[in-house]
């Protein structure tokens, strides 16, 4: 089955089909998403603050770490949860939404990010722990996780906008390809 | 009396501007987004330390200076964004009970911040009994996700 089949086939299960038609179910999982931002992003943010050495430069960036993983996993969890949620409710039109399609990119590359720091940067940490301004590797660690969240944010907002949705034509050929349109050529 | 104000603010030239334009609503309120970030984590790193979770080996007042910036940083791009937004669709919000939880909880969590919140993390911590810090950091939660929900919420009102 391919990728759109796939949701094709979600949009027509009960739960996609009452989670899509809910009066407050959807708008409540809606908001635990956006508000779960300030726990998950908000000590991401405060973390990339410090491997940049913007903030705090006094504690451990180790301890800073050790200390908001646990709060940031549990925030990653609940988007993690939500974000599936709003996605089911909605699956074909957010398959076919450019700004998803960034989003689902962006976060791919967010997670590269992360995974990269964790076996390259931070196994030398006792290196650099004190240090109010950590290696340069750390920095652009910090420096790339924020422009990714950022970008993660703003393009899931826009997945709220039909600008480039494919009933909307006629658009360039390159938003209809990023889109995965269909477009049916009339025959001549 | 408070509906003239509204229905003058729906006149303006920068309201009617955002509300005529496809995409300035969108990007506002994406800078409005990415600034609830950053004061998410300014507020809930202090509170959650009153609380005793988070960085529990600093002081508080040590993270509540250190963060200060970020917070009152933020908190004007909140502001100034969330004026946008406002002032694109002032008569809609009128009518919303959301926007006016909002407001009221923002009006109330702004005095708090500013005044108790800021002199007790700011206190000598070992003259001041921890259940101040835990009532203080609850009822900073409180206000700001007054804010946060109510603001979500207005979307969502019609």
């Amino acid at each position: 089955m391919s990728l759109l089949g796939l949701c094709q086939w979600l949009a027509e299960t009960r739960g996609s089909v009452a989670l899509h038609e809910s009066i407050y179910m959807y708008p409540l999982v809606e908001s635990v998403h956006v508000l779960t931002l300030c726990v998950f992003v908000g000590m991401s943010v405060l973390l990339d603050l410090r491997l940049i050495g913007a903030v705090l430069p006094q504690v451990r960036a180790s301890e800073m770490a050790a200390r908001l993983l646990p709060w940031m996993k549990s925030g990653f969890a609940v988007m993690i949860i939500t974000g599936v949620l709003l996605f089911y409710a909605i699956p074909v039109r957010s398959f076919h939404n450019i700004f998803f399609r960034a989003k689902m990119i962006a976060l791919v590359l967010a997670g590269l990010n992360a995974w990269i720091f964790q076996v390259g940067i931070r196994r030398r940490t006792a290196e650099w722990d004190l240090q109010p301004s950590p290696p340069r590797a750390a920095r652009l660690a910090g420096i790339a996780s924020l422009a990714l969240w950022a970008v993660i944010i703003v393009a899931g907002r826009m997945i709220a906008y039909n600008w480039f949705d494919c009933d909307k034509q006629p658009q360039s050929d390159f938003i209809n390809r990023a889109a995965g349109c269909v477009i049916e050529t009339p025959v001549e | 009396m408070l509906l003239p104000f509204f229905q003058w603010c729906e006149s303006t030239t920068i309201g009617t501007a955002i509300r005529m334009s496809p995409w300035a609503f969108a990007v506002i309120e994406s800078v409005h987004l990415l600034g609830l970030a950053v004061i998410g984590g300014a507020v809930l790193l202090v509170d959650l330390r009153m609380l005793g979770f988070g960085l529990t080996n600093q002081r508080i007042a040590e993270l509540a200076r250190a963060v200060f910036p970020w917070l009152v940083g933020s908190l004007v791009v909140m502001l100034l964004t969330g004026v946008g937004l406002f002032l694109s669709e002032p008569l809609k919000c009128y009518d919303s009970r959301a926007f006016w939880v909002k407001m009221i909880s923002l009006g109330l969590a702004m005095l708090f911040t500013f005044s108790v919140r800021r002199t007790v993390t700011m206190a000598d911590e070992t003259r001041v009994r921890p259940i101040w810090f835990k009532l203080v950091a609850l009822v900073s939660l409180a206000l700001w996700f007054g804010v946060g929900g109510g603001g979500r919420w207005i979307g969502f009102s019609n």
